[in-house]
């Protein structure tokens, strides 16, 4: 009896962000379309009660629950709330754009809390089959809501694109964990861990085996993440879809990627760790490479931000590949980092779009500073966020990274690195250079409730004053890993 | 209280001001935007003052120190002092940021609060790289002042801005991301990013060499050197005249100030080792670019070469180890900064009137502007070398220290006396003398009061530094001294240890 109290206390989050997606989905029927305001607030509540839910239990110890499938500890605590305040953050941006195309409906608001609490499973998730059920749930939710605008084309080839391949991958990950739970008869993290220390990594078949099987674990990793060679459907996806979704795909689940990849790789195959590190320096580098290179070819806003992503993706598997606890420490400060600037870049994009426009090419942008200096402000602080300049958070997060990678000893990955990061400067500042230097062709207001306009600028705000003072996320991020890792 | 916070007033005065400006100015009231944007420039002129008055000139270390946690994760400090080589230097920032101001008075007429706040901005972040000791908020000082350069240049630019100025971001930042690597480098042997600390720690040549190459190409763009000079030319003809102003007199500094503070301090043994490359490099500049210069058609242009070719000398004198060449290096960047200053808001003055900065447009501006064209004269001969001028003394200090080095680099070096007169003063034959060329040149008006002032002040210190140079070098001469005993002691580690 009990422990199924405390099973239940450790989970409540999850449980509170459960019912009440449920008690969304039944409301939903009951509310005309003038009342529907009441599922976003109640939306919003709960993302609220649980984030408090969150901090209220936080230790510094590790908790197990459900017999070691569900784990607590301050690493799950951090990313629970960040993906919490991230999707509260979101849901603020995404409001007026939903309305303006009539996809203001209970389902956006279900889904997403579905949404969550998937991510906080993944987050929490301490055995094979926690993770992937988590990480379904979550892909589930998110492939429907990018076909929620189903008279649109583009975007119900994206979310078909999208479904394809991450079916594709979810059966690559599964696959993986298939023969890691052969060799090792067990799906908990710990006892993988153990069984794998005691193994004779000198008998090359088992090896072998376990090899194969961390491939395929990569590589579904990697395609959660968008990391090259697994990145195609970033693109068309990011593109494809409303804007409002594209932004929920573009955040808060790297957090839960972030988590998936702590727990699959340094606390269950943590002695393979010299295979996985070739692995994901390779990625880490094609990603780098290929995403800022091809970043500077588009010309849709949208479709740019998604090769920044992959490119952002790849410092951050930069700092999971130097395999230390310092390394992840700033993987996950970038991962924060990343989600601050996204909401603040795509909320951009959600700012500046009308009824009937989407601000989706980079030609929108054109004499911002002329329309409203402000905005033009808050997206330059972003783009240079973005592209490492200091003083924003975005040259703390490489500088992190790139400080553990260099004490792991990868100098010259190190300098491709910052070579490539140099490149990518350019398609930001592209975007400045439409901003201030560029004549506007249009000259519409920018009409946005007054709530998304404080929220984003707080947030963009948030890309500097972070980067003034690092210090207290920095030392968040490092506690959560030594705390949950040692 | 606040006199142990000199350096932290003179860095965070002109940026708060330049808040102020962007909060409290207007477009539609550009006339208070001005007046508020020179109080703020004054303001930070003179807080800078108690440096050079409370300096004290025998001590060699670093002065007005402070220092206080920042980021304790990295061992990372907000960590600030002066000494003879930067104390000059800074002063030289904040007077230049009041010029600059004064100089768009008129001719910046939109966007005007956020052209004043991007100039006072800049100015504390330049102090800020020349005061900072702890390499990370350097580098932050070093990298964010790029942001508002690259608005100054895009924004109120030439018909070619966009390119120079994301030329002008790039080149820079592929430069300084090398350096950060080397920083992070030296911080995993060290557990600190204290530059003195730096200064102690024993490194392999084969490290120094690295870390010395990562510098430089930081340094080498910044200065520029040839051949990673390619930038400034563009930058300086489509930035406005004190975004010219600025980058010739102070952002070129940067460069050679950071060789000072960072490339030779820490890895003295490859410093030497390099020394005859370093050397070669700053020969080609001074005397291919002064020949380049010879053949430009654009006024904005050739005192651009020039720039690059007088640059030559100060790490050429870096470069010969010796008390007078690095003196004259640091005396020539700060002649050098007075003077390119004046030559560029020279440009400026025509450029207002006529709106075109080609030579073959002008002819015979003396007829119409005689008071200017006596200020020309002046800035043109302290370009060349004239004894009597800050120009000189930099450039003969530099000579005379690479003549004990190697006679034949002396002779190389000296060609620039012949060079550079040969090319300032033809572009003056050309623009000033001969019969009034067109309309447009008889239409011309001598300067009004605003633009004497500038010139007057420019002209005061130029001639002022040139008869009596010891008021840089009596505040370098300590510092210089502890510089080379510094830098002939090898930190290689002993063999066998």
């Amino acid at each position: 009896m009990d422990t199924i109290k405390t099973d239940l206390l450790i989970s409540l989050p999850e449980i509170t962000v459960l019912c009440m997606a449920m008690v969304i989905l039944i409301l939903d029927l009951f509310l005309n379309k003038q009342n529907r305001m009441i599922v976003y607030g109640l939306a919003q509540l709960t993302l609220f009660v649980a984030a408090y839910q969150v901090w209220d239990m936080h230790t510094d110890t590790v908790n197990y629950a459900y017999s070691g499938m569900f784990v607590d500890d301050p690493m799950s605590v951090v990313l629970k709330l960040g993906t919490l305040l991230g999707s509260s953050i979101m849901l603020v941006y995404t409001r007026h754009y939903l309305m303006l195309r009539q996809l203001f409906s209970g389902e956006y608001y279900a889904l997403l809390l579905f949404a969550v609490s998937g991510m906080m499973v993944m987050i929490s998730g301490h055995s094979l089959l926690s993770i992937y059920v988590g990480l379904e749930l979550l892909s589930l939710c998110v492939y429907a809501m990018v076909a929620m605008d189903r008279d649109n084309p583009r975007a119900t080839e994206a979310a078909m694109k999208y479904f394809v391949l991450g079916a594709l991958a979810s059966g690559m990950l599964l696959y993986g964990m298939s023969m890691i739970y052969g060799m090792t008869k067990s799906l908990d993290i710990s006892q993988i861990y153990q069984a794998l220390s005691e193994s004779h990594m000198s008998v090359t078949e088992l090896n072998a085996v376990f090899v194969l099987g961390l491939v395929f674990i990569v590589a579904g990793v990697a395609f959660k993440f968008g990391a090259v060679p697994f990145h195609m459907w970033v693109p068309d996806v990011y593109q494809g879809s409303p804007s409002a979704i594209t932004i929920l795909i573009s955040t808060v689940p790297k957090f839960a990627g972030f988590a998936m990849a702590i727990r699959l790789l340094e606390q269950a195959l943590a002695p393979l760790m010299a295979d996985w590190q070739d692995m994901l320096l390779l990625m880490a580098i094609l990603s780098i490479a290929i995403g800022n290179i091809t970043a500077i070819a588009q010309t849709n806003l949208k479709r740019m931000l998604a090769y920044s992503t992959i490119s952002h993706i790849g410092f951050l598997l930069f700092g999971l590949m130097s395999g230390s606890l310092n390394g992840y420490a700033s993987s996950m400060f970038y991962v924060s980092a990343y989600v601050l600037m996204s909401l603040s870049g795509f909320g951009m994009i959600l700012l500046l779009s009308r009824k009937k426009f989407e601000a989706e090419n980079l030609d929108d942008l054109k004499g911002l500073n002329q329309r409203s200096p402000w905005t033009a402000f808050l997206m330059l602080v972003t783009m240079f966020s973005m592209a490492g300049v200091p003083p924003t958070i975005g040259f703390y997060a490489k500088f992190s990274v790139l400080q553990a990678a260099l004490e792991a000893g990868f100098i010259w990955a190190t300098v491709f690195a910052v070579l490539m990061a140099a490149v990518g400067a350019f398609y930001y500042l592209r975007v400045v250079k439409l901003m201030y230097f560029d004549q506007a062709e249009q000259q519409v207001l920018i009409d946005a409730p007054l709530d998304m306009r404080i929220v984003l600028s707080l947030n963009a705000l948030a890309l500097l004053l972070v980067g003034a003072m690092p210090h207290g996320l920095l030392e968040l991020c490092t506690k959560a890993i030594y705390f949950s890792l040692k | 209280m606040l006199s142990h916070h000199i350096l932290s007033l003179s860095i965070w005065v002109p940026i708060v001001a330049g808040v102020f400006v962007l909060v409290l100015g207007s477009d539609q009231r550009t006339q208070f935007t001005r007046w508020l944007s020179l109080l703020g420039g004054i303001a930070g002129f003179v807080v800078t003052i108690p440096l050079y008055t409370r300096f004290n000139f025998a001590q060699p270390n670093f002065q007005f120190v402070e220092l206080a946690t920042w980021i304790p994760s990295f061992n990372i400090r907000y960590y600030l002092g002066a000494d003879g080589f930067s104390i000059p230097l800074i002063l030289l920032t904040s007077f230049t940021t009041v010029i600059a101001i004064i100089s768009s008075w008129e001719v910046i007429k939109h966007n005007v609060k956020q052209y004043m706040a991007a100039f006072l901005i800049m100015s504390g972040l330049m102090i800020g790289v020349f005061s900072a000791l702890d390499c990370i908020l350097y580098y932050v000082f070093w990298e964010a002042m790029l942001i508002p350069m690259f608005l100054v240049i895009g924004v109120w630019g030439g018909p070619n801005r966009v390119y120079a100025t994301i030329k002008f971001f790039l080149y820079t930042l592929l430069g300084s991301l090398l350096m950060l690597i080397a920083f992070i480098y030296l911080y995993t042997q060290t557990g600190t990013f204290d530059v003195v600390a730096f200064y102690k720690l024993p490194l392999t040549m084969q490290e120094q060499v690295l870390i010395f190459l990562a510098f430089f190409m930081a340094f080498a763009v910044k200065i520029p050197m040839w051949p990673v000079h390619t930038w400034l030319p563009d930058a300086h003809v489509e930035a406005p005249t004190a975004g010219s102003v600025v980058l010739a007199a102070i952002m070129l500094k940067l460069g050679g100030y950071s060789f000072l503070r960072f490339a030779m301090p820490i890895t003295p043994d490859a410093s030497h080792y390099l020394s005859s490359f370093m050397i070669a490099l700053s020969l080609v500049a001074i005397l291919y670019i002064a020949l380049v210069a010879l053949v430009q058609k654009d006024m904005k242009k050739l005192i651009a070469y020039s720039s690059i070719s007088h640059m030559g000398f100060v790490t050429l004198g870096f470069f010969l180890f010796s008390q007078l060449g690095l003196e004259g290096g640091v005396m020539q960047m700060i002649s050098h900064g007075f003077i390119s200053a004046a030559m560029f808001l020279c440009v400026g003055v025509l450029y207002d009137r006529v709106h075109s900065r080609q030579i073959a447009d002008y002819g015979g501006v003396v007829n119409k502007m005689p008071v200017f064209t006596a200020f020309v004269v002046l800035f043109a001969m302290a370009n060349s070398g004239l004894p009597g001028t800050s120009g000189f003394v930099g450039e003969f200090m530099v000579i005379l220290a690479s003549v004990k080095h190697n006679f034949w680099v002396a002779v190389v070096a000296a060609t620039t006396l012949i060079f550079g007169a040969s090319y300032t003063l033809w572009m003056v034959k050309r623009v000033f003398y001969g019969s009034v060329a067109n309309d447009q040149v008889s239409a011309l008006s001598d300067l009004n009061k605003r633009e004497f002032l500038l010139l007057a002040i420019l002209a005061l210190f130029t001639v002022g530094l040139g008869v009596y140079p010891q008021a840089i070098t009596e505040m370098t001469q300590s510092t210089s001294a502890l510089f080379l005993n510094h830098m002939a002691e090898s930190k290689l580690p002993v063999a066998g240890i």
